[in-house]
C-alpha cells in the first residue's frame, strides 16, 4: 500500500536521544547520570524508567532556566556536578545533552574536563560526555552515543588480554543476566557493557541504599582495550557510534557485530561465534535448551502459522523480533521502527530474501502508519513496546507487550527474551497470545461464517 | 540537614512546624539537586488536555509529545482526538533552517485529516530559541481554515509547572475571549432560559470520571453546569464560558489565575471549593447554595449530603478502624491537593507527617503549616534524598505521590498511594473518599510487608 508521505508525526513509535544516554549510564558502577537542559527533560524520562523498571531512577538535571539558556550554562551544569557528588558520591558521572543545550551550542566535554581541571584536588571523578540532542535521532542511537562515549572517554591503553567484551543493546534486566548466565556456562572472562541487571531490578534490601549494587566497573571498561574480541549484540546502529568499531579502530580489538539473540537462528550465531572466539564447546547445557526451544517450535507451529504480525520499537529488537516470527511460520506484515536506522532495511530485507513472503520495513515510522499497515493487511498480533496498546483499543489487534516502555502491566524487567530459554518464553508468550484470541473468538466466529437458522431447522 | 543529604541551599524550602522560620518557595530548581519538578510544557499539557476535541500539536523534537501521549486519565463523553500526540518532530536541518514551514504543514495535514475545531501548538524549548514565530504561523493556519488555531507559550526552561498552568489559562481566555457587554447580555439570557444558576466548574481533570461525579451532585442540588474546566469539555463549550454567573474552583494551582482573569474581564465571581473527602465534599456544596443564595438549594445540599453520607460513611468507617494511628507523607505537585489531603486523612484517623508540593504558593504553605501537628516537616521542590530521609525519620507508614515516587516508598518498605494524574478510579465525591479509604487500605494492610523484614 501507498501511504502518504506526512509532515506530522502521529502518536510517536520513538523516544529522544537522552532517553537511550540515561538508559546506558545506569548501567555502570557507582555512577550518576545529568541530563543537561531544562528541568522537564530530566523529569519526563524518570517518569517512563521507573514506570518501567518499577526503582528508583535518580537523574540529575542542570535545570536549564532563561539565563542559563540566553548566557550559556556552564556555570549551572558545573553546579549540577557539584550538587550530584555531594549527595550521591558517584565514582563516574555521565553527562547527556538535549535538544535545547545542543541548539545554545553547550560543548559540555570542554566543560567537564574544565571541572576536572578545577577541582582536582577532591575526590577521583570520571566524567564520560554524549551529544544527544532530541532533535538528532532516536532513543537507540543515544544508547550508542553513551556506550561509545564510555568506552572512548574511559578506555586507556592496556596490555593484551583473554577477556572478550560484550556491547549490548537495550536488553531487560533478566535479559542480561541471562546472558551473563551463557557467558558462566562457557567459563569466559567477559565485560559486559552497560550492565544494569542489579541496579535497574534491585532486589528488595533490609536497608536501602542512593546508589545500588551492580554496574559495569570503570575499572573494567578501563581495560576493554585489550580484549581478544568484541561482541556487539544488536547490529542496526550507526558506524560511527559503535563503540566495537572505535575499539577495532584505536586499539585493534577485533569487532563482531550480531542480532541480539532472539529467535534460534539468533541464538546459534552467537554461541558459534563465542565457541570460537573463546576455542571451547558450545555448553551440553545449552545444546539441552537449544533442544528444548526446537520441541517447544515443533509444538507451537500450526498455532503460529495463523499469525499476521506487525513488528515495531527498537531497531534491534525489530529485526530480531521478526526473524523469530519468520522461522516460525509468522507472517510478518510490517516491521516499523521510529528511528531512521537505514540497516534495518538493509539486513532485514537481506534476510527476508530466503522468505516466500516479504513484509514491509519501515524507518522513521509513527503509529499512525503501523495501524494503517496492521488494519490494511489483517493483523492479528502486534509485537513490540506498551504504546501498542493503542491498535490493542483502536483496531483490536493483541499486544504481546515486548522491550522498552512497558508502561501498563507489571514486570518489564523481569522478561526474559533471549537465548535459547528466553527465546522459548517468549515464542510461548506470542502462540499463547494467538491462542486466546482464537478461543474467545472462534465459536461466534464459525458461527457467523457457516450457521444458516433455515438449513438448521428441523421439519 | 543530615550528612547525607547535605545540601545547605536547600534548607530554606525545608520546615519543621514549630521552627520559627518562613519556608522558601516558587524559586528556580537548584541545578543538580534531583527535582522532581517537570516542565512549563508539562504544566500547559496537563490542564489543555483533556479538551477532547482539540488536536495538541507538540511544534518540537519528539520526546515531549513521546512522553506525553496518552499517559493521563482524563475521560470524555465524545470526541477522543484528545487521546492522541501530535509532535512536528523537528529535525536538526529543521533546528538550522527553523520550523515554521513544517509547522505550517503539520496543522493543513491535521486541519484537512480530522476537522478539529480548535488546534493548540505547543511550544518546547527550542522554538523561541531557533526564532519560530509561533503566533504568525498559527494565524495564518487559524485565517487558511477558519478554525481556532492557538499557540501555547509553553517553553519548557521559563518556568516550571506553575509558569505551564498560566500559559495554558492564557491560552483558554483567547479561546473564550469576547466583548464583556456581549457576555453581559449573553450571560442574562442564559441564566434566564435556564431556569436554574448555570455556572463554570474549574480545575477539574475528570481523572477517571471525577467531573461526571460532581456535575451530578450539581445536578442533583439544581445548578446547571455550563463547563467544565477542561474536564470532558469540547471547543463549543468552552467558548460560551463567559454566560456563566459563579466560577468554582477545584484545583487552584492551576486554575486561580483563570478565574481571577475572568472575574476582572466578565465579572463572573469565583469560590474555591475541593471535593476530596467528604468533609470538604459537603463543605463545597454547602459554598455552591450559599454562593448561589437560595434556601431551597440549601435545602437540597442537606438532602444530598445526607443521602450519600449514608451509604459511603460507613463504609468508610469500616476501613478506619485499621487505618487509625497510621502516619502519612504526601509528596504532590500542587498546595491545594496537599491540603486536601491533610484533613482527608485526619478524617481516617491518620496524621500527616510529612508534607511537600512541587509548586505550592506561600499562602498554600501557610495552610499546611496551620493544619499539622508539631515536628511534621514542611518542605517545597523535595528531592529523593530528601524524601528518603523524612519517610524514616519522620516514621510515616505510607508515602502519597506520583509514579517516580512510588519506586522509592516501596523499596523503602512503605505504602504507596498513586495520586496522580494516571488514576483509574475517581478521589473525588463521596464515592472517591470511599475508593481514597479503600486504596489506603489496599496498601498500608498488605500482608507483603509483614514479610519484608522478618528474619528468616
Amino acid at each position: 500500500m501507498a501511504e502518504k508521505s506526512r509532515s506530522t508525526n502521529e502518536n510517536p513509535c520513538h523516544m529522544c536521544m537522552p532517553m537511550g544516554g540515561i538508559l546506558a549510564m545506569k548501567g555502570i558502577a557507582n555512577a550518576m547520570v545529568i541530563v543537561h537542559g531544562s528541568q522537564g527533560c530530566s523529569t519526563y524520562m524518570r517518569r517512563h524508567i521507573a514506570e518501567h523498571f518499577n526503582e528508583p531512577v535518580d537523574v540529575g538535571s542542570s535545570s536549564l532556566n532563561e539565563k542559563g539558556t540566553v548566557y550559556g550554562g556552564e556555570a549551572q551544569l558545573k553546579q549540577a556536578i557539584d550538587n550530584v557528588r555531594r549527595v550521591y558520591k558517584p565514582e563516574v558521572i555521565g553527562i547527556v545533552t538535549t535538544c535545547l543545550a545542543e541548539t545554545i551550542g553547550e560543548d559540555v566535554r570542554r566543560t567537564a574536563d574544565m571541572y576536572l581541571r578545577e577541582r582536582k584536588d577532591s575526590e577521583p571523578l570520571h566524567i564520560a560526555t554524549a551529544a544527544t540532542p532530541g532533535y538528532g535521532d532516536s532513543y537507540t542511537e543515544g544508547w550508542q552515543a553513551m556506550t561509545k562515549s564510555l568506552v572512548s572517554q574511559l578506555a586507556k591503553q592496556v596490555e593484551r588480554h583473554d577477556g572478550i567484551n560484550i556491547i549490548t543493546g537495550l536488553l531487560s534486566p533478566a535479559d542480561i543476566r541471562e546472558l551473563k548466565r551463557l557467558f558462566d556456562e562457557m567459563r569466559l572472562e567477559y565485560t559486559l557493557l552497560p550492565d544494569y541487571s542489579e541496579t535497574l531490578d534491585r532486589p528488595y534490601l533490609p536497608s536501602y541504599s542512593k546508589m545500588p549494587a551492580g554496574g559495569t566497573p570503570v575499572s573494567a571498561i578501563e581495560k576493554m582495550g585489550g580484549a581478544r574480541a568484541t561482541i556487539m549484540l544488536g547490529c542496526m546502529g550507526r558506524e560511527e557510534l559503535s563503540a566495537g568499531r572505535w575499539l577495532e579502530t584505536t586499539y585493534g580489538v577485533p569487532c563482531v557485530e550480531l542480532p541480539l539473540p532472539i529467535g534460534l537462528e539468533n541464538c546459534d550465531r552467537l554461541l558459534d561465534c563465542l565457541s570460537d572466539i573463546a576455542g571451547v564447546p558450545v555448553p551440553k547445557r545449552m545444546e539441552g535448551e537449544r533442544g528444548r526451544l526446537l520441541d517447544a517450535m515443533v509444538d507451537s507451529h500450526k498455532y503460529n502459522f495463523a499469525g499476521r504480525s506487525v513488528i515495531f520499537g527498537d531497531p534491534d529488537w525489530v529485526y530480531a523480533v521478526t526473524t523469530l516470527c519468520m522461522e516460525n511460520g509468522i507472517l510478518p506484515l510490517a516491521a516499523a521502527t521510529g528511528s531512521r536506522m537505514a540497516r534495518l532495511a538493509e539486513r532485514l530485507g537481506e534476510r527476508m530474501a530466503k522468505e516466500r513472503e516479504t513484509c514491509r520495513i519501515v524507518t522513521g515510522a509513527d503509529f499512525a502508519l503501523i495501524k494503517a499497515l496492521a488494519e490494511n493487511n489483517g493483523a492479528n498480533l502486534a509485537i513490540g513496546p506498551s504504546e501498542g496498546r493503542f491498535l490493542e483499543e483502536k483496531a483490536g489487534i493483541p499486544l504481546v507487550r515486548l522491550g522498552f516502555p512497558i508502561l501498563d502491566r507489571v514486570g518489564g524487567q523481569r522478561q526474559l527474551s533471549i537465548g535459547y530459554a528466553g527465546t522459548t518464553q517468549l515464542l510461548d508468550r506470542v502462540t499463547n497470545v494467538l491462542l486466546e484470541n482464537k478461543y474467545k473468538h472462534y465459536r461466534r466466529s464459525m458461527a457467523k461464517a457457516h450457521y444458516r437458522p433455515e438449513a438448521c431447522a428441523g421439519e | 540537614m543530615g550528612e547525607s543529604t547535605a545540601l545547605p541551599e536547600r534548607e530554606a524550602f525545608i520546615l519543621t512546624k514549630g521552627q520559627k522560620k518562613t519556608l522558601r518557595c516558587d524559586a528556580d530548581s537548584l541545578a543538580g539537586c534531583v527535582s522532581q519538578r517537570a516542565c512549563v510544557y508539562c504544566g500547559a499539557r496537563v490542564v489543555l488536555n483533556p479538551i477532547t476535541d482539540a488536536v495538541h500539536l507538540v511544534h518540537g523534537p519528539i520526546g515531549c509529545a513521546s512522553y506525553t501521549w496518552d499517559i493521563r486519565g482524563s475521560l470524555t463523553s465524545g470526541e477522543d482526538l484528545f487521546r492522541n500526540s501530535f509532535s512536528t518532530d523537528l529535525k536538526e536541518p529543521d533546528i538550522i533552517f527553523g520550523g515554521e514551514k513544517k509547522l505550517a504543514a503539520c496543522l493543513d495535514e491535521l486541519v484537512e485529516k480530522y476537522h478539529p475545531p480548535v488546534v493548540f501548538v505547543y511550544s518546547t524549548c527550542i522554538v523561541g530559541v531557533i526564532g519560530d514565530d509561533l503566533s504568525a504561523v498559527c494565524r495564518a493556519a487559524a485565517a487558511r481554515h477558519g478554525i481556532e488555531v492557538l499557540p501555547v507559550e509553553s517553553s519548557g526552561f521559563i518556568g516550571n509547572k506553575s509558569a505551564g498552568y498560566r500559559a495554558a489559562c492564557d491560552t483558554l481566555l483567547k479561546l473564550i475571549e469576547m466583548p464583556p457587554e456581549e457576555a453581559a447580555v449573553r450571560r442574562q439570557a442564559r441564566q434566564a432560559s435556564a431556569g436554574r444558576p448555570v455556572i463554570n466548574y474549574l480545575g477539574d481533570f475528570n481523572l477517571a470520571g471525577e467531573t461526571w461525579i460532581i456535575r451530578d451532585y450539581l445536578h442533583r442540588i439544581g445548578v446547571a453546569v455550563n463547563v467544565v474546566f477542561t474536564g470532558d469539555s469540547t471547543c463549543r463549550e468552552l467558548k460560551k464560558a463567559p454566560e456563566a454567573c459563579l466560577n468554582l474552583i477545584q484545583c487552584a494551582g492551576s486554575m486561580q489565575y483563570m478565574a481571577g482573569q475572568m472575574q476582572e474581564k466578565y465579572g463572573i465571581p469565583y469560590r474555591q471549593v475541593s471535593f476530596l473527602g467528604l468533609q470538604d465534599t459537603a463543605d463545597s456544596l454547602r459554598i455552591v447554595a450559599e454562593s448561589l443564595g437560595s434556601a431551597e438549594m440549601a435545602e437540597r445540599v442537606e438532602k444530598l449530603i445526607a443521602e450519600e453520607a449514608a451509604v459511603y460513611a460507613p463504609q468508610i468507617e469500616y476501613y478506619k478502624q485499621f487505618l487509625a494511628g497510621k502516619r502519612a507523607a504526601v509528596y504532590v505537585g500542587g498546595g491545594f491537593k496537599a491540603i486536601s489531603l491533610i484533613r482527608q486523612f485526619r478524617e481516617l484517623g491518620i496524621e500527616v507527617v510529612m508534607v511537600g508540593t512541587q509548586t505550592g504558593r506561600k499562602e498554600e504553605y501557610q495552610v499546611m503549616n496551620d493544619l499539622v501537628e508539631e515536628g511534621a516537616v514542611i518542605m517545597d521542590d523535595a528531592n529523593p534524598a530528601e524524601l528518603e530521609r523524612f519517610l524514616l525519620e519522620q516514621g510515616a507508614d505510607l508515602l502519597v505521590g506520583g509514579v517516580k515516587e512510588r519506586p522509592l516508598a516501596y523499596k523503602l518498605g512503605r505504602a504507596f498511594i498513586d495520586h496522580n494524574h494516571d488514576r483509574k478510579h475517581p478521589l473525588s465525591g463521596f464515592v472517591g473518599a470511599l475508593n481514597f479509604a479503600k486504596e489506603v487500605y489496599s496498601t498500608v494492610c498488605s500482608p507483603v510487608w509483614r514479610y519484608l523484614n522478618a528474619t528468616r
